[in-house]
């Protein structure tokens, strides 16, 4: 899933203050399952900006909406579209996807992000997620044991370790970070397939990653 | 939850008009409450308690609903350390509260409005204490707003 937290209160709070009508719009998927910006969270920060708003002195008056994804047009439906005509500014709680629709869809609307957007993650346990993919556009996993060192190798080494690992410790933050390469090699010898580590990776085609610009998807077979 | 209003009771003279909402554990304090009755010791009667069958069914925003409806402080009470009917429900209501005063104090709202406490059922005296004890350092803050002056710590008090 997408994981994204929210942003600071004061930051939410002063896109707000610029209206005196806003739409709190949350989403239904990733960021409702990684607690950031679905239905609680949208009821949670209506009622912190209720609070802030009458302690301030402010004339804000808060609506709330939560649909199922912000990143497809179908749920966009005629109640989201009444919501948000009448407020002046939408208040976006989706991953910045959702908040480049919103704008979209919304052409004469203000849109603002409720949340930073950091990474395509897990849930490790409740209340902890980490960052698994990078979306490089060129799945490796299948030589590496299903561990990715895109994404979790901090230097995204293809022909790791470097020098740097300590203790199945990551140089770049060991109290945080897991080296990649020690998780990468011990799954690999468990599996007995040491020696495919042994072969030289070649240079990744980043083209394929964000290094091609932004990536478009186009599968005639299932357009209408 | 989320939308479900409580009501507040009516402003009147000897209720000094100060609200104040206590979501009690059905298996301790509200019990607790209960007992305090019983035995005939007085508490003050702004203290309005809602039963819930764990604290840790009390949800982040149906506390900031509370002091949205008007609540001038809440008091979440539950089941002491280790004495959880659903073993830590208490545990993580006391993690919630404690998030939702950093809540509160972002949105400009003193975050010594909102408190939890441990009462077990058999704490009848404890929990009439601990609502004078509220009440009078609600009445303090509210009283300390008025005039527009931050409340001290020490006309806080010192958890017991
Ligand atoms: S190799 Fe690329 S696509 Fe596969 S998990 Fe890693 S970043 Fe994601
Ligand atoms: S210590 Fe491990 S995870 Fe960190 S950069 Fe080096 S190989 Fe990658």
């Amino acid at each position: 899933m997408i994981v994204a937290e929210q942003k600071p209160f004061e930051d939410i709070y002063s896109y707000a203050k610029r209206h005196r009508r806003v739409l709190l719009l949350g989403c239904g998927t990733c960021v409702t399952v990684c607690m950031a910006g679905g239905e609680k969270e949208v009821g949670i920060l209506a009622s912190l900006v209720r609070l802030a708003a009458r302690e301030r002195n402010d004339d804000i008056t808060v609506d709330e909406h939560t649909i199922t994804r912000q990143c497809d047009a179908e749920f966009f439906d005629e109640t989201t579209a009444r919501k948000a005509a009448d407020a002046e500014a939408v208040i976006s709680m989706g991953c910045g996807v959702g908040v480049q629709f919103c704008a979209q869809r919304f052409p004469d609307k203000i849109v603002y992000p409720a949340l930073n957007t950091k990474f395509y993650g897990a849930t490790i346990e409740q209340g902890v997620w980490a960052e698994r993919c990078a979306g490089c556009g060129e799945c490796v996993l299948a030589d590496f044991g299903g561990i990715c060192p895109v994404a979790r190798c901090s230097k995204s080494l293809l022909n790791g370790p470097c020098g740097g690992s300590q203790d199945g410790r990551c140089e770049v933050d060991p109290e945080r970070v897991e080296c990649a390469w020690q998780l990468i090699y011990e799954r690999m010898e468990a599996m007995g397939r040491l020696e495919e580590l042994e072969k030289i990776q070649p240079f990744k085609d980043w083209s394929q990653h964000r290094d091609g610009g932004p990536r478009t998807i186009t599968r005639e077979e299932v357009r209408l | 939850m989320s939308t479900e209003t409580i009501a507040m009771p009516a402003e009147t003279a000897e209720t000094d008009a100060l609200r104040i909402i206590a979501f009690c554990c059905h298996y301790c304090a509200f019990t607790a409450a209960d007992l305090a009755g019983t035995m005939r010791r007085q508490y003050p009667p702004n203290i309005r308690i809602v039963r819930f069958p764990c604290t840790g069914r009390l949800e982040t925003n149906t506390i900031l609903q509370a002091f949205l409806d008007g609540a001038d402080g809440v008091l979440v009470a539950g089941c002491e350390p280790g004495g959880c009917h659903f073993l830590k429900g208490n545990l993580r209501a006391a993690k919630r509260v404690e998030h939702c005063r950093r809540l509160l104090e972002q949105a400009g709202v003193s975050p010594e409005r909102l408190e939890m406490r441990h009462i077990a059922a058999s704490q009848g005296p404890l929990f009439a204490e601990t609502a004078r004890q509220f009440t009078e350092k609600i009445r303090m803050i509210k009283e300390q707003a008025r005039r527009g002056t931050a409340p001290s710590d020490e006309c806080l008090g010192d958890e017991p």
